[in-house]
């Protein structure tokens, strides 16, 4: 499951925040933040497309950089969350 | 206020002056619609395209002095002709008109070109001194009026905008690589640099001198900012600065045509058209742009200050189709790329003033430079703040207080607050600290550039040049002055008074006045203690202060709302020309963007789902790129495509 989810946040993160351009690297602990693919309107995007996509209930006080700043911080999140 | 152009040089041939010297001044005729002049003589040219306001009969130009020996070609006003011009005459000067240009010839060659600093006004000119055979060139001191040159085959040229260097034979419109990434991460170039390589512009407070065998280019005035050991007052000199405000406004409702005023609904035109209605009771008039988007509408404080005045009000509505169907003409006139729609308005607000009969406005322009008032100041305060306490989850939520009408900062989490803004991230003593967040977030949209523009650039970096370019004194200020510094010596000519202000106006052939950009004002305000400015997160407390009284407290209380217009929102219904200019093919002929990423932002837009300042601002940077090589292509490209028809 977490290899499916990888594959559909990376697809995400490339399509809307890098618009299709895969020539820089983007290994699963690069900060979304600190290499400004997201603001703060990025994140609400990030979260838009999580609930949605992965049918997720996420509460305001998940919305933190601990849990959504990296691709493996966003994977393990969500492999939490459907354990709940 | 007109247009200038003409050349120092042996580059044009005697027969040829007159004719490109009226193509050059034709390029210009919007700045200028009432008259138009040229003096062709030797190694100088000179054109004009007056707009009359002051000497209506009598102010033609070129203007020679009354002994002959100088020329003057000048566009701007000198608002304090009138004490200049007495103080001339006790001298023994005698003048033939009635005009504030013939003070110039009357101060320069009593004091050769020291005069300037004797100038209050907003100018651009070129003076020719037959008897030193020397081309002066001279800008005011915070870049109202803007100056272009170019040098062709030892021929210096020179013109009030770029379009009319463009009609020189062999001068042609590239765009600078350095310049683009200037723009997507400082929002203007760094002067001398324009959007066009080996165009240049003379910066602000500079002057040129040229002869057959020299040229200089020197500052003849900078802003400056009191070491940060030497306490300031803690007074807060508010009835002073009401007074020089007053004065400030007086004179610049010189004329001899009708004066008005821009009324956004805002502290500092309402302060400003206040003042003026004092002056001229029962016969100001204000103008306004109101938008169809509720969220950059300010309708309703326009209406309660124009009450609250008496004056005659006229407003524009302003809808997103509306910006897009102008925007091509706005680039025209911008003469380089902008990241916002801003300027459209207020060409469509220009318009409104022009067809209302008048020809020159005052605006509260500068006030949030010189008096601290943008939110970014408060915002670097608050970095700081929360740096001293890195853990601090309370100290980040200070940030939601700063931008009410951005919704998407309204939910987010202290964590997330401050690394959005890099809190704690950012060096104290980074000369560049307070705009770091907007440089790093505007330069995400460099994600666009094409590969084979990052080769060109190689790493440069936008913000380390200029920090480099800082004054040397620049680390002994305090840091909110280190702030304003940048605000105000940089982006205000560099985009607020250009873009924003000149290009937008003199498209419409309408002057504008800004009493706030008066020299003894921004002095005064520079000269004061930061707590007067910034008083915790309360912005322009000084200022406040001396609008109690003239301006309803509603206005001065209400809470900040900066001008803002809808950005890639304006261009969801697709205008015609966006296909085309954003096409594989045009992107290809540019070489400037990626072309696959462009379309998925496109589409991003057409959707309505770029909603974050990077998206914003890359699509409105890279269409204005866009819209602007198709507005100026190369000459080669020209006479390709008319051999090929």
């Amino acid at each position: 499951m977490s290899e499916a989810t990888r594959t559909d946040i990376r697809t995400f993160i490339i399509d809307n925040f890098l618009f299709g351009d895969e020539s820089q690297p983007l290994p699963d602990d690069l900060s979304l933040i600190d290499n400004d693919l997201v603001d703060s309107t990025g994140i609400l995007e990030l979260v838009s497309f999580i609930e949605e996509h992965f049918e997720v209930k996420i509460e305001d006080a998940d919305i933190v950089p601990a849990n959504l700043d990296t691709i493996g911080k966003i994977v393990a999140f969500i492999d939490r969350k459907r354990v709940h | 206020m007109c247009g200038i152009a003409g050349y120092f040089g042996r580059g044009v041939p005697p027969d040829g002056a007159n004719a490109l010297l009226r193509q050059m001044g034709a390029a210009l005729s919007h700045r200028g619609p009432d008259a138009d002049g040229i003096h062709a003589d030797g190694p100088v040219g000179l054109a004009h395209t007056r707009l009359s306001i002051v000497g209506l009969a009598d102010g033609q130009q070129p203007m020679r002095s009354a002994d002959g020996a100088s020329v003057l070609c000048y566009n701007g006003e000198i608002f304090n002709y009138v004490e200049l011009r007495d103080e001339l005459t006790a001298r023994g000067h005698r003048f033939r008109t009635h005009s504030d240009t013939e003070v110039i010839l009357h101060l320069y060659e009593e004091k050769g070109p020291q005069f300037l600093e004797d100038l209050n006004g907003d100018f651009a000119f070129a003076l020719w001194d037959e008897r030193q055979q020397r081309l002066m060139l001279a800008r005011d001191r915070m870049g109202v009026r803007p100056l272009f040159y170019a040098e062709h085959e030892g021929t210096l040229f020179f013109a009030s905008e770029i379009k009319a260097l463009l009609a020189v034979p062999g001068i042609d419109a590239a765009m600078d690589p350095v310049a683009l990434d200037q723009i997507f991460t400082l929002w203007a170039p760094i002067p001398p640099r324009t959007a066009f390589s080996n165009i240049f512009e003379l910066p602000p407070g500079h002057m040129m001198l040229i002869d057959a065998d020299h040229r200089s280019v020197n500052q003849w005035w900078k802003l400056e900012f009191p070491d940060r050991t030497e306490a300031g007052a803690a007074d807060v000199p508010a009835e002073e600065l009401a007074a020089l405000l007053d004065d400030a406004t007086r004179i610049r409702l010189r004329a001899d045509v009708p004066v008005g005023a821009y009324l956004s609904g805002g502290l500092d035109s309402s302060l400003i058209s206040a003042l003026a209605a004092r002056a001229v009771p029962g016969r100001l008039h204000t103008f306004s742009v109101a938008f169809d988007s509720k969220e950059h509408d300010e309708s309703a404080w326009q209406a309660l200050m124009a009450e609250a005045l008496g004056v005659t009000h006229a407003t524009v509505r302003c809808g997103a189709g509306d910006i897009a169907a102008i925007f091509p003409k706005i680039v025209h006139h911008m003469e380089r790329p902008v990241l916002r729609t801003a300027p459209a308005p207020l060409h469509m607000l220009s318009q409104l003033v022009r067809e209302d009969g008048m020809k020159v406005v005052l605006t509260g322009e500068g006030a949030d430079e010189i008096f601290a008032g943008y939110d970014l100041f408060r915002e670097a305060k608050i970095r700081r703040f929360c740096g001293r306490q890195p853990n601090s989850t309370r100290r980040p939520l200070l940030f939601r207080r700063l931008y009410p009408y951005l919704p998407g900062l309204q939910q987010q989490s202290p964590e997330y607050l401050a690394r959005f803004f890099g809190a704690g991230a950012d060096a104290v003593d980074d000369p560049l600290f307070s705009h770091r967040p907007r440089f790093r977030s505007t330069a995400a949209a460099k994600l666009f550039f094409s590969p084979e523009l990052k080769d060109r650039l190689a790493g440069y970096d936008a913000a380390a040049d200029l920090a480099a370019q800082l004054p040397a004194d620049f680390a002994r200020w305090h840091p909110l002055h280190q702030a304003q510094y940048l605000e105000t010596a940089f982006l205000l000519p560099g985009y607020i008074l250009s873009s924003q202000g000149d290009r937008v106006m003199m498209a419409n052939g309408v002057e504008g006045r800004f009493p706030f950009l008066d020299h003894r004002v921004v002095a005064f305000a520079s000269r004061l203690s930061p707590d007067v400015k910034l008083r915790g997160l309360c912005e322009k407390h000084v200022l406040k202060e001396a609008a109690r009284g003239l301006v309803p407290d509603a206005i001065i209380d209400r809470p900040k709302q900066p001008y803002r217009a809808p950005e890639s929102a304006a261009f969801t219904e697709n205008p015609g020309y966006l296909d085309e200019m954003l096409s594989s093919q045009a992107l290809a002929k540019g070489g400037l963007f990626n072309a696959p990423a462009v379309e998925k932002l496109k589409s991003k837009v057409l959707h309505q789902q770029a909603t974050s300042f990077r998206d914003n601002a890359a699509f409105i940077g890279i269409l204005s790129t866009q819209l602007l090589q198709a507005a100026f292509p190369p000459k080669g490209a020209e006479s390709q495509k008319t051999k090929e028809d």
